[in-house]
């Protein structure tokens, strides 16, 4: 029997089981479904969490105490590590390959009050005019803090739009007072807006002084420090010295911390490139799961189809004997059924890609979640049914094929 | 000698016990002979035409078909002997119901290759000589017993086979259309077809030329004398 042969009339006995085929696929539609429409709404997330960090500023490398990362971390060793220092910054700021050195310390306060309206958690940074830059600023009123401002430690602040928010609906920030643990402090800018990155605001801040921060918050200590300590954000001259730039700033700190070759970094040295690197172990895990879910419910539509073909094959005992008695073979039966099953889960795969496509583009539609289907993701799912059909198909068809023809023909 | 068994033996397993159908059978049929196979329920006659159609093989003995030994055929060269040498006609019709007239007869060709060009000539030709030309695009359902047993015979006779046999082919008809049926077999013998009649019918038998009778999984009578 020629293959057009078959694949016609595998497709006309579905046709005429119209209802049947249809109630049978629709575990495989709904399998394949689900993977189409997580695939492209994950697609989509990653399309637009990689423009948020490249907004981070994109050359910007982080010095800290620690490495990020999403697996585990030894915190009783770093806490044991020893502090960055504003001489670290200095140092580093003199390295050959980096432009702009900004140290800061963070601690988040409860909440910012003004004329009994009140901002909750907000962050307050003590840093250096540089911030500006390392971090990306843009000044929406009145100024940065400046370099008289640090070395004056004077009592003044930048705002950001969350504070602006909460405390200024209807007045100028800029020129009122704050109230900052205990000390009144200058507003004299208002930060332009950078939206929220995976989920936290990055307007939800104050900007001070470094010198006059550490006026005001006590040195953290123990656990405290290892997060509240100093960081140091450094820019390199060029995009095309960033790698340089860390090496330098490598050799330099383990130099100055006195490490022999054979030790490992006693501080981290961050950018871009980690924090997508934890975005993925975090996204990865969860397509795991998804696909898991997916493939339980592919699974589910196999069973299905497997059962509709066993069915199929004792409905059709008779027919199988005739075939078999008027010179279809082993095979020839054998390729007929797997070719129902996969024809079945073929169709579910497509209608599945069509449906998953569809419910992808109603979220982004009615959602901030933007959908991305790449062409990959559509091949997966139709060969994903396909792989179905011929796995589950296999065991009717081959029941079908050992069928004895004169017991099929005496079948009633 | 187109068919020719020495001394074949059928025996089935049911449960416990050991059925023993056909009990050693010598059979000669020549090209052309057209033949009845009778006997009543229980005989063999049954088990007989399986063995004969290459349906079953048999537990002991030998079988050459056109001077084939067929007994130490495999599956797939069974299958294409049943295909090519031999056409089968059931008392139950056994039509395909989900497609035409023309689908179900053309389905042996298929299975044997045969382009869809070729097939639709054929068939059209065949199904004009069983006189069901006007017939050719119903289902089976929407022709009477009579017609459906003729769509059978077209079946039987697409791939120009050997040897047809036909079992109880009158069974499910009334007698007059019974008659028809058998008319349609004599003129087929008459063109040089073999046929082999299986029934328990003496009526259907006499049509044959020559019967063999079979009693307790055995010959009775009808062999030639070797």
């Amino acid at each position: 029997m020629s293959f057009k042969d078959l694949i016609k009339s595998s497709l006309n006995i579905l046709k005429t089981n119209r209802l049947r085929s249809f109630l049978t696929i629709l575990g495989n539609v709904i399998g394949v479904m689900t993977i189409i429409a997580i695939l492209a709404l994950i697609q989509g997330m990653n399309n637009s969490v990689e423009q948020q960090i490249q907004s981070l500023g994109s050359n910007t490398i982080f010095v800290q105490r620690f490495s990020w990362g999403a697996g585990r971390m030894d915190f009783s060793e770093i806490a044991k590590r020893k502090e960055l220092t504003l001489d670290d910054a200095w140092a580093i700021a003199r390295l050959p390959a980096v432009d702009k050195v900004a140290p800061q310390k963070s601690s988040e306060i409860a909440s910012l009050n003004y004329m009994g309206k009140s901002a909750k958690e907000v962050e307050v940074v003590g840093s250096t005019p540089d911030l500006q830059y390392t971090t990306n600023y843009t000044i929406d009123a009145g100024r940065f803090i400046n370099q008289e401002d640090y070395n004056r430690k004077q009592s003044v602040c930048v705002i950001g739009g969350y504070v602006v928010d909460n405390l200024f609906t209807t007045e100028d920030p800029v020129g009122k007072y704050l109230n900052v643990r205990g000390k009144r402090m200058l507003i004299v800018g208002v930060l332009g807006r950078k939206g929220s990155f995976l989920g936290n605001s990055q307007d939800q801040l104050i900007i001070i002084p470094l010198t006059t921060y550490e006026k005001i918050f006590p040195k953290p200590t123990g656990m405290q420090a290892v997060f509240r300590g100093l960081s140091i954000q450094v820019l390199p001259k060029s995009s095309k010295q960033l790698e340089q730039a860390i090496d330098q700033i490598r050799e330099l700190m383990r130099r100055r911390h006195g490490l022999s070759y054979d030790k490992p970094d006693d501080f981290g040295i961050n950018t871009q490139e980690s924090l997508r690197q934890i975005y993925k172990n975090i996204t990865n895990i969860a397509f795991i799961v998804m696909i898991g879910v997916a493939a339980i419910s592919l699974l589910v539509g196999g069973i299905g189809i497997m059962n509709i073909m066993l069915v199929s094959v004792s409905e059709r005992t008779k027919e199988i004997g005739l075939r078999k008695a008027i010179g279809a073979s082993h095979r020839n039966i054998l390729y007929q059924f797997l070719f129902e099953a996969v024809a079945l889960s073929i169709i579910g795969g497509l209608l599945g890609t069509g449906f998953g496509l569809g419910i992808a583009k109603l979220v982004s539609i009615i959602s901030p979640l933007k959908a991305a289907a790449p062409v990959w993701t559509v091949i997966l799912g139709i060969g994903f049914s396909a792989a179905v059909g011929i796995f589950f198909g296999i065991y009717p068809a081959n029941r079908a094929a050992q069928l004895n023809p004169i017991d099929a023909l005496r079948y009633e | 000698m187109l068919i020719h068994t020495e001394n074949i033996t059928k025996h089935y397993k049911i449960g416990n016990y050991v059925v023993e159908a056909l009990r050693g059978v010598s059979i000669d049929i020549e090209k052309g002979e057209y033949i009845a196979i009778t006997g009543p329920s229980g005989s063999g006659k049954s088990t007989m035409m399986h063995l004969l159609g290459c349906l079953d093989t048999p537990t002991s003995g030998k079988y050459f078909l056109s001077g084939v030994d067929v007994t130490s055929l495999t599956d797939l060269e069974l299958s294409r002997l049943r295909n090519r040498e031999i056409g089968f006609v059931f008392q139950t019709f056994n039509l395909l119901p989900r497609i035409s007239v023309t689908k179900n007869v053309e389905l042996p060709l298929m299975y044997a290759g045969v382009s869809a060009k070729e097939r639709a000539k054929q068939t059209e030709s065949i199904l004009e000589r069983v006189g069901l030309g006007h017939r050719k695009n119903h289902r089976p359902n929407e022709l009477s017993g009579g017609e459906m047993q003729r769509v059978a015979v077209a079946r039987a006779l697409i791939n120009n086979p050997e040897v047809v046999f036909a079992d109880e082919p009158t069974g499910n008809l009334d007698s007059k259309t019974g008659k028809e049926i058998m008319a349609l077999f004599n003129d087929l013998a008459k063109e040089g077809n073999t046929i082999i009649l299986v029934t328990h019918d003496a009526t259907v038998a006499n049509y044959a030329k020559r019967q063999l009778k079979m009693l307790d999984g055995k010959l009775q009578e009808g062999n030639y004398v070797v």
